[in-house]
């Protein structure tokens, strides 16, 4: 069966982790560094849109790693990069779960952590020319 | 605050999710939109049929 190639970016000079460190820091950063306006503007809508949608249902932003599970999902929402250190100044998200939503939401903003993560991997790749 | 039902909850999920696995899991964007698409019916379909399931496993 006859696929059709898929052309893929060249890598360009400069410091060639940038886009991976900005997408991190700021969701779909990376991206726009690029010039992918359209990737970026989505992954940074869904990205964001799942951190407040958690914050709003009551989300906790783990602070402490008290056990394994905690650890686990402080690593998650450090994955938001500023988002995880504006929360910490801010005093957003609660201190602990006492409801079904809550947990819901502290679910939400560690699975934006872990989509950002996915994101700026991405971006990394669009850099170094691994894919289109 | 935000007190969505759980069938909210969970297609707000699955929407955000497959948004980012479609742009990073594809190169072209056709093949993100479908692979998007994939992934969002997968996420609401199974999680209805998981539904279902406990629901007469309950009983």
């Amino acid at each position: 069966m006859a696929t059709t190639p898929i052309k893929k970016s060249q890598p360009k000079g400069g410091f060639v982790y940038l886009p991976l460190i900005a997408g991190w820091l700021v969701p779909g950063a990376g991206h726009f560094l690029l010039r992918k306006w359209g990737r970026g503007a989505l992954l940074s809508v869904s990205i964001l849109g799942m951190f407040l949608c958690g914050l709003a249902m009551g989300g906790q932003i783990h602070t402490g790693a008290h056990d394994i599970l905690d650890m686990l999902s402080m690593a998650g929402d450090l994955g938001t990069g500023i988002l995880y250190f504006l929360s910490r100044l801010m005093g957003w998200g609660a201190d602990l779960t006492q409801t079904t939503v809550q947990d819901w939401g502290s679910r939400f903003i560690v699975v934006a952590g872990l989509l950002n993560v996915i994101a700026a991997v991405d971006a990394h790749n669009l850099r170094t020319g691994r894919k289109a | 605050m935000l007190h969505p039902s759980h069938f909210a909850a969970f297609v707000l999920f699955a929407l955000f999710a497959s948004v980012v696995f479609g742009i990073t899991q594809r190169d072209t964007p056709p093949r993100m939109v479908r692979y998007g698409v994939y992934c969002f019916v997968l996420f609401v379909g199974s999680a209805i049929l998981l539904s279902w399931l406990m629901y007469f496993i309950a009983r």
